[in-house]
């Protein structure tokens, strides 16, 4: 796929960035009530608590929540069609994603992340 | 008690392919819509308006050398006309304004500035977590909402392209609507029509052209001095659910069941009263997934609900009389057509379309990707 131009990582989501430099997929965990979100935020949408979030990492697996086949791509030089999912990660939040390998997903297939590496050294989690 | 309020103007600006401004679609939108009510520029001091420039509802003040003293320019996509009629009447019952513009124009198709991948927003966290896998936006967040309604509770493609078919039956009754004279179309036309972002077609998914549309809003007391008769606001509620693609847990259950729920409250009635129903649809699985989440049918119910034509010209729950967003006109925020077709069913003056003695209307908008949920009740005077 032609790779897409990923906005810089800011002052909440550089740690989490980073860790896909070493294809480490992180969700955020609040060490005051144990909420876990994705993506990233500067507060705890459980507990309201800006003070107690961290990055955990997850074991990378899930299970297809929702899935559509795109035929017509937003921009050019993307290869149609291409799968764009909804992810349910094992430990719990949900993530936006492309599943690789085919075109024949569907709703309760198990998955596993992959990595796709950009041009400035962080890598963009997909699933197959 | 509060005192009541009533919508007394309401027109489209021109429709279709315009070669039009913004600014020239909504001066029509808004003149025609006052002068449907008697009135002119000179008689209005609030506006709610999005949809121009960042200060949409002052550019339009200004525009029209207005000094409002009540503006809205709530910016949540193709239900924010919905939740203007909230906030307009608030603002007529705490006497912050007497006679409230509320309008959208686009010229989106003459302008040719529509983009499959959205609008793209470097600082927010989709542009981070999500714009880079290269979703279609909006519609690729409809086509999971359908197929996870698809997997819940069974049903077919050809099932949900009744929405479509219906769509095109009552533009094919509306010489304003963009596919008049076109003729039918049959759910397999819509199923092998070309795929988008599965499951949903091009014929899943609604027009792009010009146009706009105005209502007029005052207090039921004044209204009843003004020539057409008044269009009363009986109810209404709202919900804002998401901007990401991950927030919302069941893609099958939208905010419209919370605002429905709001709104028939508030109005002291159920779906059962309703006589004409306009609920936007931006796909086909939007207006399901509204009717169905409004309360017209149980869970898990409506493709089988509106399989034998209730939602057809003469079937027993007229739906999107105009011919929609599918085959009517579909500028972008589409909610102010809706609010514009109920006044003239619950007036009387649709012509070949109208229901007969239609005397309670509801009008639903849905914004973005099922982000935000308005529903308006509205009655003819009694
Ligand atoms: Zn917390």
């Amino acid at each position: 796929m032609s790779l897409p131009e990923v906005p810089p990582a800011d002052d909440v989501t550089t740690g989490w960035w980073d860790a896909t430099r070493e294809h480490r997929l992180m969700v955020q965990e609040c060490t005051q009530c144990g909420h876990l979100q994705h993506p990233p935020r500067a507060v705890c949408t459980a507990c309201s608590s800006m003070d107690h979030l961290e990055l955990r990492e997850t074991a990378g697996t899930g299970e297809v929540d929702a899935c559509t086949v795109i035929h017509r791509a937003p921009r050019p030089d993307v290869d149609v069609p291409y799968t764009v999912a909804r992810v349910r990660l094992t430990e719990g939040p949900l993530i936006l994603t492309r599943l690789v390998d085919g075109d024949q997903w569907a709703i309760g297939d198990q998955v596993n992340v992959g990595w796709t590496d950009l041009p400035d050294g962080r890598a963009l989690p997909v699933f197959h | 008690m509060t005192a009541r309020v009533a919508i007394v103007g309401a027109a489209e600006s021109d429709l279709g392919v315009t070669g039009k401004s913004i600014l020239t679609l909504q001066s029509q939108a808004v003149t025609r819509a006052l002068a449907d009510a008697g009135l002119t520029l000179a008689d209005v001091d609030g506006i709610a308006t999005t949809g121009i420039s960042r200060f949409s509802a002052t550019q339009l003040a200004d525009y029209f050398a207005i000094q409002p003293t009540w503006t809205d320019s709530t910016f949540a996509g193709g239900s924010a006309y919905e939740m203007m009629v909230a906030r307009a009447a608030q603002a007529i019952q705490a006497g912050q304004a007497t006679t409230i513009v509320i309008s959208f124009a686009s010229n989106q198709r003459s302008a040719k500035s529509r983009r499959l991948g959205g609008v793209h927003e470097p600082h927010i966290p989709e542009a981070q977590f999500e714009e880079p896998y290269d979703m279609l936006f909006p519609v690729s967040y409809y086509a999971m909402a359908a197929q996870q309604y698809l997997h819940k509770f069974g049903g077919t493609r050809e099932q949900l392209a009744e929405i479509a078919v219906a769509a095109r039956e009552w533009a094919l009754l509306n010489p304003k609507a963009f596919r008049y004279g076109k003729g039918p179309i049959t759910a397999e036309d819509v199923v092998t029509s070309a795929m988008i972002s599965s499951p949903l077609t091009v014929a899943d998914c609604c027009l792009v052209t010009d146009g706009g549309g105005a209502v007029v809003l005052t207090s039921l007391e004044r209204a009843r001095d003004l020539p057409r008769k008044p269009v009363e606001i009986l109810g209404y509620g709202e919900r804002t659910t998401n901007t990401s693609f991950t927030a919302v847990d069941d893609l099958t259950a939208p905010g419209a069941i919370g605002s429905g729920r709001d709104a028939f409250a508030r109005a002291g009635i159920t779906p059962a009263d309703v006589d004409v129903l306009q609920v936007y649809d931006s796909f086909t699985i939007t207006a399901a997934l509204s009717v169905e989440a409004l309360g017209f049918c149980g869970r898990g119910e409506v493709l089988g609900f509106i399989a034998d034509g209730r939602i057809r010209p003469g079937g027993a729950l007229p739906l999107n009389t105009s011919g929609g967003g599918l085959s009517y006109c579909h500028p972008g925020q589409y909610g102010i057509l809706l609010l514009v077709e109920a006044v003239r069913q619950l007036r009387g003056e649709s012509g070949d379309r109208q229901v007969e003695g239609a005397s309670t209307a509801v009008a639903h908008g849905t914004g973005g990707i099922l982000s935000t949920h308005a529903t308006v009740v509205l009655g003819v005077d009694r």
